[in-house]
């Protein structure tokens, strides 16, 4: 049987752009995006998603292989599950996270299954539900979207959210980058499910995930939480874009003259790669991997060897240069603060999903592969749907009421020329990027970075809006270099080594951080120290 | 980066406009053209959605190699990762193919 379901109403737009009326507003298509607007959708709301890209290929799992935290229900299985990286993210998990995001994303992974996902069965014949390919999950996951009733803008990243006169979030506009006109849609609640920031690092599928979620976010208000866990740097082929952690788990990584690199691994020995790449060149290769693991990657990942097939390299038998991808907080565990089960942000009306909301309560400062990550996005997804959807449904804004426009950094008239949008990302990414600044922690270092960043964000709020086609750029611009002053005050702010975050000049944990650290402010930056666990269920229960 | 729409195979059904996340491609007349390289973060997955396997994606990242059109067909590298991940009719078996249980906590 097919269900009828109600689908936002599109509107006359005077501005000559496209403008629809809808009850959740879903930004962002890759999978805590699509799981949102389905479950939206199945709440009875009419939903609009908007993706910068094209829904089914935008994000970081799209081209990619990902683990799920696939665990079966039994009380045991569960149990170890969640105790198995509590200590590798320093305790800052959430056990009513960890049980309620395992619950969803077992129910979730099994209706894909009923969707037609072809999972692959084991030798004992049973279904194996604890890995997706990138591309079949996310042309799936489309389909779904669209067959749910919700409306897809293809192409049309958000510029700025829309805020009621009570400061509720009440839509969101941008552009359609292939009509070069506008769109905006009317909605009762809005998820952010954008992703996580990778400062256009190149690594895999990233290329679309610069923090656009978060400065909209800010700009209405919105705080993050865990902005210093966001350090992680990925392997990859020194000239290409695929990184696979797991894989490089067989590697064995050598200096130029063939000497190994004393501590390197893919796994607990990725600084030890940081600091001989800034030495020099580091190579590495597959070489602890046997016929059969060669098989079993070759059949399970077929876009890792794309780098290695297309350039006749045998990654098994031949060594070649690698570098470091910095991979921000795509597998990084900072984002968008929580302040319940539904994924609400701490702004009326606005949720958030995915990497673009904080995966602390499920990961603590730590995320290894995709597992925790893909888990977080069906999850989370699905709560931000369901709670966005109810909050739309019961709240009923008049479709009339008057909005404002809450966007600041590069669409606003100022004295200043417009920025080159190139120039300011290199400018951010050379803050980002650096080992000896994000990865190798210390005070100096980041005051130092911090100074200049804030002097780059006063350069972007005196300049001129931008135009068309640099707008898009210059937003991107614009949140990344808010995404690095979030990351770097909270990194300032953590005086101590946990998770990812690692401190030089701290480099032991502290008993007494065993808290989050709550960061937001655009013009001024501030952070604050909020309970682990117990507080933050007493506010829940609030 | 994307290097190549092959002219002989490009029926100009657009898709690879619609399903580059990143915006690459641009429609025209004719056949699509890659307008804005740079921007490619190859992701190889325009080769998956492209029915014709006119597309080659060159696995580097960085910098444009100046691939040459004959040379990528002859390699027979068109369409290879399509058929490799089980996107074509004969390979289609292999959209079940994944091992990687066998792997984790190896």
């Amino acid at each position: 049987m097919v269900a009828i379901r109600p689908r936002a109403e599109r509107r006359n737009d005077s501005n000559g752009g496209v403008a629809f009326e809808a009850d959740v507003l879903v930004l962002g298509g890759g999978p805590a995006g699509t799981w949102a607007a389905i479950s939206a959708a199945e709440r009875g709301a009419r939903v609009v998603l908007a993706d910068k890209g094209f829904c089914g290929t935008s994000g970081a799992t799209a081209p990619s292989g990902t683990g799920v935290w696939y665990v079966d229900p039994a009380p045991a299985q569960r149990e170890a599950a969640m105790a198995s990286r509590e200590a590798a993210g320093g305790y800052l998990q959430s056990r009513h996270w960890m049980a309620r995001v395992l619950d969803e994303t077992y129910a979730q992974s099994n209706r894909l299954a009923e969707w037609g996902y072809p999972y692959p069965a084991g030798d004992d014949g049973q279904p194996r539900r604890n890995s997706l390919q990138g591309p079949e999950y996310m042309r799936l996951m489309r389909k779904r979207t669209k067959s749910a009733g919700v409306t897809i803008l293809d192409h049309s990243p958000a510029l700025e959210l829309l805020v009621d006169d009570s400061g509720a979030v009440a839509g969101a506009s941008g552009v359609r980058r292939q009509h070069e006109d506008s769109w905006t849609v009317r909605a009762g609640a809005v998820v952010v499910a954008t992703g996580g920031c990778a400062f256009l690092s190149k690594t895999l599928g990233s290329n679309g995930l610069t923090g656009d979620g978060y400065l909209m976010a800010a700009e209405a208000g919105a705080e993050f939480s865990g902005m210093e866990f966001s350090n992680a740097y990925a392997i990859s082929a020194a000239f290409g874009s695929v990184t696979k952690t797991l894989f490089f788990g067989w590697a064995t990584f050598t200096y130029e003259d063939g000497s190994v690199v004393p501590g390197a691994a893919s796994k607990g020995g990725r600084k030890a790669i940081a600091r001989a790449l800034s030495q020099g060149p580091v190579y590495a290769q597959l070489d602890k991997a046997d016929e059969q693991v060669r098989a079993t990657m070759r059949a399970s990942q077929p876009n890792f060897f794309l780098p290695y097939d297309r350039t006749g390299i045998d990654p098994f038998t031949e060594r070649f240069p690698i570098t470091l991808r910095l991979e921000g907080t795509i597998r990084g565990t900072g984002g968008l603060r929580i302040t319940d089960d539904s994924c609400a942000t701490t702004v009326p009306g606005l949720f958030a999903a995915g990497d673009a909301a904080t995966r602390e309560l499920i990961c603590g400062g730590f995320t290894g592969g995709g597992s925790h990550n893909a888990a977080w996005a069906i999850s989370s997804g699905s709560f931000a749907g369901r709670g966005a959807a109810d909050y739309a449904l019961q709240t009923k804004r008049a479709p009339d009421t008057s909005v404002r426009r809450a966007g600041t950094a590069g669409l606003q008239a100022a004295p200043q020329r417009a920025l080159d949008p190139a120039q300011l990302a290199r400018a951010v990414q050379d803050e980002a990027y650096p080992y000896e600044i994000n990865y190798f922690r210390n005070a100096d270092r980041l005051t130092a970075s911090l100074g200049r960043l804030d002097q780059l964000w006063r350069d972007v709020t005196d300049a001129d809006a931008a135009a068309w086609p640099d707008l898009i750029r210059t937003r991107e611009g614009a949140a990344m270099l808010a995404t690095a002053r979030w990351m770097y005050r909270s990194a300032l702010a953590r005086t101590e080594s946990r998770g990812m975050h690692w401190r030089e000049d701290h480099p032991q944990p502290d008993a007494r951080q065993r808290h989050y650290v709550t960061s937001g402010g655009l013009d001024e930056v501030w952070t604050a120290a909020r309970p682990h666990d117990e507080g933050a269920l007493v506010e829940a229960a609030e | 980066m994307i290097e190549i729409i092959d002219p002989e195979r490009c029926t100009a059904c657009n898709i690879c406009v619609t399903a580059c996340p990143t915006n690459v491609f641009d429609k025209t007349e004719g056949l699509p053209v890659i307008a804005r390289q740079a921007d490619c973060q190859t992701c190889f997955l325009c080769e998956l959605y492209c029915p014709e396997d006119a597309l080659f994606v060159s696995p580097f990242a960085e910098q444009p190699q100046g691939i040459d059109v004959v040379a990528a067909r002859q390699s027979g590298l068109l369409g290879s990762y399509r058929r490799a991940v089980g996107w074509t009719e004969e390979t289609e078996h292999l959209r079940e193919a994944d091992r990687s249980f066998r792997l984790f906590g190896q």
